[in-house]
């Protein structure tokens, strides 16, 4: 099972694939640093727009490298599954489309053990993306911008907040918002691995894939009464950026953030569970699926 | 007939030297707080700022204020990011009683947290001044301001409540609580994708704060009076 991981991760490594989602998160990231160092303050005066005459603050020291990190991945991990699909959704149609995967299921492994290596090679490759976005986003940035509080901008329900972390108080939360966003990943990973099954190319599922994202994305972030209470809990989407929750940090009674805490997190809990249901689902069917498949390719 | 033109004679006359005399009184003991006030050329202090905001959750900071006459005074987070409130400013007690040239009435007397106070209301003389009345409560045994509410034409109203300990005698307050305006707090939309836990918005504003009202608490451990401030930290 080990060597079979090894050979699957050795083919990922081979594909010049792989390595142009490095190098869109680099660009994206380095992009968006720029952007920043040049003109964050615009950035700030339109955040702040609406309290610009009541209160002073020294909006350069919020543009730290915390601030920034939290603003790509807010903007990186809508565009990631798109990167881990590129992957995962090669996995299956991948081998159809070279040929190989008659001669690979030929081998002395069941098509159970096939698929469980597959997700997780896509699993390894999503943590090695995430390490790659960390190193980037957050490691780079702090040293480009420095560490200091960090600023949360929030909606929530018609009421919009803004939340200030200690600087002291952050990294832990970052270390959890990755954790948890290689689980959201993951269940791109594990459907897209699912939809490669069905094609004998791998721009088929890749496509479907991108487009499922996006319209439930769209869906999950429609406020429709009747989309919020009867669509929204079931798509994987509406759990994504359950990350954000461990940047919102808990209040006392005065309003003051109390270090170390988060708002919900039972939420949190439950979105994971949520999509870590949604990863086993996947999984299960894919094996399902593929075990009785005839592999005509 | 001339009876009635003598009594309203005399009460005019008792009206005029009442009030008169009123104004005398409030001119006096403003003058003596200004005086007061006026022995602190600059001052360096250290403190603790607490802001309660609806929409601002921040957690109480290590602060320092820094005062130089006449008007100078910046509110500074050594260690972090504040969000100061912009009237702030007008903890600088003189900017109140030195800022501009006013009429001053008596209002009477009022007690604050058992302290009996005389209620001076300051109208300010130019007509297209930013402050249109200030009202400070004075602590005539003391001879320091207790409480002062300002009412501006562009920037709302604000009210400032001390509380003095050890460096009364140079009317520096222990402790300011600045009541302000605020207006409500609006994220230009799609800009956050935020995560919906489902939880509803925690009222955390005081029951004593209105809808739009803010407050920020400054709590000082100590001031350096008169050693110098340079400019530069302005």
């Amino acid at each position: 099972m080990l060597t079979l991981l090894r050979i699957e991760l050795f083919k990922i490594s081979r594909r010049p694939r792989t390595y142009i989602a490095f190098a869109a998160i680099a660009a994206i990231v380095f992009i968006f640093q720029f952007a920043f160092k040049a003109d964050g303050e615009n950035y700030m005066n339109l955040m702040l727009q609406s309290v610009k005459d009541t209160f002073e603050f020294e909006k350069v020291r919020a543009i730290n490298g915390y601030f920034m990190c939290y603003i790509i991945l807010n903007t990186l991990l809508i565009q990631v599954p798109i990167l881990v699909a590129l992957i995962a959704a090669d996995s299956i149609s991948g081998e159809a489309n070279m040929g190989t995967l008659r001669l690979l299921i030929s081998k002395p492994i069941s098509r159970t053990q096939l698929i469980l290596v597959k997700f997780a090679a896509a699993t390894i490759f999503t943590i090695l993306l995430l390490l790659w976005m960390a190193i980037t986003s957050l490691v780079f940035s702090l040293l480009i911008f420095g560490a200091d509080d960090m600023l949360i901008f929030r909606s929530k329900g018609d009421e919009s907040q803004i939340l200030l972390i200690s600087r002291d108080d952050v990294i832990w939360r970052y270390l959890a918002a990755f954790a948890y966003a290689t689980v959201a990943l993951t269940v791109i990973a594990a459907l897209s691995l699912f939809l490669s099954i069905f094609a004998e190319n791998s721009i088929g599922p890749i496509i479907a894939t991108v487009c499922i994202v996006i319209v439930c994305t769209i869906i999950s972030n429609i406020n429709v009464p009747i989309i919020d209470k009867n669509v929204k809990p079931f798509l994987f989407t509406s759990y994504l950026v359950g990350w954000k929750g461990f940047f919102y940090i808990a209040t006392d009674s005065e309003g003051i953030p109390i270090k170390g805490s988060i708002e919900n997190w039972p939420a949190i809990r439950n979105s994971l569970g949520i999509l870590l249901l949604h990863i086993g689902g996947l999984v299960a069917a894919s094996v399902i699926v593929f075990k009785k498949k005839d592999i005509l390719s | 007939m001339m009876n009635m033109l003598k009594i309203g004679m005399f009460v005019s006359y008792v009206f005029i030297a009442l009030t008169g005399n009123a104004q005398a009184t409030a001119n006096v003991l403003i003058k003596t707080v200004s005086d007061k006030i006026d022995r602190v050329n600059n001052y360096e202090a250290n403190g603790k700022m607490k802001t309660n905001v609806t929409f601002l959750k921040v957690p109480e900071s290590t602060v320092k204020i820094y005062f130089k006459k006449p008007n100078k005074l910046k509110i500074k987070n050594e260690k972090g990011i504040s969000f100061v409130p912009k009237g702030a400013v007008s903890i600088n007690l003189s900017n109140i009683i030195n800022g501009s040239k006013y009429t001053a009435l008596d209002a009477g007397a009022d007690m604050i947290a058992n302290t009996k106070v005389r209620v001076i209301k300051l109208l300010p003389e130019d007509d297209n001044a930013d402050v249109v009345l200030s009202t400070v409560y004075i602590d005539e045994a003391n001879q320091v301001i207790r409480k002062a509410k300002t009412t501006t034409r562009e920037n709302g109203s604000y009210q400032l409540e001390m509380t003095y300990g050890k460096y009364i005698a140079y009317g520096l307050p222990d402790k300011i609580i600045f009541t302000f305006n605020t207006k409500d707090y609006k994220l230009p939309k799609g800009v956050t994708f935020d995560f919906d836990d489902g939880t509803a918005v925690k009222k955390t504003t005081p029951d004593n704060l209105k809808k739009n009202q803010g407050m920020a608490e400054i709590i000082f451990d100590s001031y350096i009076i008169n050693k110098g401030v340079p400019d530069t930290v302005f």
